[in-house]
């Protein structure tokens, strides 16, 4: 096990320049999920981990050890594909004792850990099966299986769930979660999907246009975020961001455009702020019926969808749609007039210029 | 309809005169009058078996087959039949004339015992290898290696341009190569020029029997059909999915363990077909002889010895036991092909 360190790490693919001068310290055990939309740079940075691509300046330290220069063979990791990269003419024992071949381990040790690892992903029956018998789960546990048993300093995960459906690759997560718990082996996990960053990452490394934008413990990336754009990813479904004038009374912060006027309490109130902001709220924190309260947004319903433990109201304001997660139980009609409540200590104000939080 | 309205008795009248039932069911009257007698009830049943032939679906099938089975039946089955029965006859260019008899297995004693066919046996051999070895070899390493290179297209195009040139233009272009002359004259062949150039003598590369010599036409061969089996082996790496190829790296496989035990495995049905397929192209083997050496100087192959009996000697029975001979050669590499061919199809 080995904490890994990159400092002012940049990729360039001809003029394009897939990451930007990252810098990030992965603690050692640590699961450190990299998120982000598709073209981040997330993947190109798990590939020059991993070593499969090269790094076009700065350093990546796996341990004390620079490996800039060191091939994937010498870096004691071991990577996890999208596509599972199964060896098709090699039957599951083999594709899983592979590694361990190529370093010279002895028989006997080979089948003792081929076999721990399938007991411990439940394949031991399928050792003998090829690839291409496999469902996609067991492909994936055999991928998994592969990168365990040569127990490396590094687990590097590519999206490993993304060719699951949607029950498997729930499934999967929690085992992928209770694995990590067993090795406590440093992990990197590449992901798009936010649900898997916020569920197995220790830290997470929310990513966009080759830059971290925040890298933090996943509530942290909720109830704080850096900037709209994380404010935006992280969380489902996504903040409501709407634009509104700030000005200030008697000492208060007063956020208001055509549909709302909400007046902050003193303690979260801010002199500085430029005169035209974005306010940011999320639909669960928009669950109040109290039309007195101090900010309320007056909404119209257009559609509603009720997911059991929660019910989603969606309704314009100012061509913003807006999306509130109310109470399952509460009967809301379509085309009827509510009141939602802000909620005063969670909401976020950003700058529409810089994208950065404010408040 | 309306003329059998305007005119209702002139009907009934012929009804009446050829019997109603006629005009109702014409077939069943017919059917009914056959059946009285024994040569009538034999006519009905091979009426009604050829109603059911055409009516089944097998006829339709054997409809659509049939034009390939005629034109497969005359230009494949029958000659080789016609050759087959034509080795164990002698001299002579007509097929059966009077001319030509019997000679029983005297022609196949000369396929497997004389001297110039054991020659062209084993120069067939020594293709086989050589070739087939070389070339599938060159292919592989050539393919995976160009895979690498920033200008792949450009250098693979160069190397695949001698398998679009003609055999015989092949063959003039290397005669050049190899070309001989004594050693007070100035060497045109750029392989002897080197040679003097260096302060050695010119040698007859074509003359050098019987390994120098055949090599060396071998050598013309590999040039011509690298290039090839590069193209197809090249298109079937580019098929591996390249995860696999970095799984097997973090895996801690070094460049050759990754060749040797993913590259290979994955590459090997399809190096298979082309190597058959090469085998299929030294057994029938000709042009580059036939221009180079014409067989000479114990370089004689298998289908230039066919030619030589048929074409310059008139001996249709001999040139016929070789024909048989190449055949039979070619049978086993095309059945292993078909069968891997089928095996790939039914995979999809």
């Amino acid at each position: 096990m080995a904490e890994v360190t990159l400092e002012n790490v940049t990729k360039r693919f001809g003029d394009f320049t897939a990451v930007k001068e990252l810098t990030m310290e992965i603690e050692d055990g640590k699961f450190t999920v990299l998120v982000g939309p598709s073209g981040c740079g997330k993947t190109t940075t798990l590939r020059m981990v991993a070593g499969l691509e090269e790094i076009t300046e700065g350093d990546i330290k796996i341990g004390e050890r620079v490996v800039n220069r060191v091939p994937p063979k010498d870096r004691d990791i071991a990577m996890v594909f999208q596509n599972y990269a199964l060896y098709p003419h090699m039957d599951v024992f083999n594709n899983m004792a592979f590694g361990l071949k190529l370093r010279k381990t002895p028989k006997a040790q080979i089948r003792e850990r081929v076999h721990e690892a399938a007991d411990l992903l439940g394949i031991t029956d399928k050792l003998k099966s090829k690839p291409r018998e496999l469902s996609g789960g067991q492909r994936q546990r055999v991928a998994v299986g592969r990168a365990i048993v040569r127990n490396p300093k590094v687990f590097l995960f590519d999206e490993p769930l993304s060719n699951l459906d949607a029950k498997l690759r729930v499934q999967m997560r929690t085992e992928l979660e209770q694995l990590h718990h067993k090795l406590q082996t440093t992990t990197i996990y590449v992901t798009h999907d936010q649900v898997e960053a916020m569920t197995l990452g220790d830290r997470i490394a929310v990513m966009k246009d080759g830059v971290v934008q925040q890298y933090a413990p996943p509530q942290e990336t909720y109830d704080h975020p850096n900037n709209q754009f994380v404010a935006g990813f992280i969380g489902s479904p996504a903040m409501n961001l709407l634009p509104a004038q700030a000005a200030s009374e008697n000492g208060r912060t007063v956020l208001s455009s055509a549909g709302f006027r909400i007046a902050l309490p003193e303690a979260r109130s801010k002199q500085t702020l430029p005169s035209s902001v974005v306010l940011g709220v999320r639909p669960e924190d928009l669950d109040g019926p109290a039309p007195d309260a101090e900010g309320t947004i007056t909404l119209t319903v257009s559609v509603t969808e009720q997911l059991g433990h929660s019910l989603l109201v969606y309704g314009n304001l100012d061509e913003t749609q807006i999306v509130a997660s109310l109470d399952p139980h509460r009967r809301v009609e379509i085309d009827s007039t509510i009141h939602l409540t802000v909620n005063l200590d969670t909401l976020h104000v950003f700058d529409p210029e810089s994208q950065e939080t404010l408040l | 309809m309306g003329d059998h309205r305007a005119r209702p008795g002139r009907l009934k009248r012929i009804a009446h005169s050829v019997g109603l039932k006629l005009i109702r069911d014409p077939a069943g009257a017919v059917v009914r009058f056959l059946e009285r007698g024994a040569p009538g009830r034999l006519l009905l049943r091979l009426i009604r078996s050829l109603v059911r032939w055409f009516r089944s679906v097998r006829w339709r099938s054997w409809s659509f087959v049939a034009p390939a089975l005629l034109l497969i039946g005359f230009f494949l089955v029958y000659p080789t039949v016609v050759t087959i029965a034509r080795s164990f006859f002698g001299r002579g260019i007509d097929l059966f004339g009077p001319n030509v008899e019997f000679v029983g297995l005297t022609n196949w004693k000369y396929v497997f015992t004389s001297p110039i066919m054991l020659t062209a046996l084993r120069n067939n051999a020594l293709w086989a290898v050589l070739f087939t070895g070389c070339t599938v070899g060159f292919g592989l390493v050539l393919a995976v290696m160009l895979d690498r290179v920033k200008y792949e297209k450009f250098v693979k195009s160069i190397i695949f341009i001698p398998a679009a040139i003609s055999g015989v233009g092949v063959a003039v272009i290397w005669k050049f190569v190899y070309a001989f002359r004594p050693a007070h004259i100035d060497q045109i062949g750029i392989l002897n020029a080197i040679v003097v150039a260096l302060g050695g003598q010119p040698v007859g590369w074509l003359l050098e029997r019987p390994w120098v010599n055949n090599i060396l036409l071998i050598v013309v061969g590999i040039w011509m059909w690298t290039g090839f089996c590069m193209v197809i082996l090249s298109a079937a790496y580019k098929n591996i999915p390249k995860p696999l190829l970095e799984a097997a790296r973090i895996d801690g496989a070094n460049e050759w363990r990754v060749f040797r035990n993913i590259i290979l495995p994955l590459l090997a049905p399809t190096a298979a077909v082309v190597a058959t397929t090469m085998v299929v192209q030294v057994l029938k083997i000709f042009d580059i002889i036939y221009v180079m050496t014409n067989g000479n100087f114990d370089t004689e192959v298998i289908a230039n010895r066919m030619y030589k009996e048929a074409f310059l000697f008139n001996n249709y029975g001999r040139s016929s036991a070789i024909a048989v001979v190449l055949l039979i050669l070619v049978v086993p590499f095309m059945i292993m092909n078909i069968r891997r061919f089928a095996k790939q199809e039914g995979g999809r």
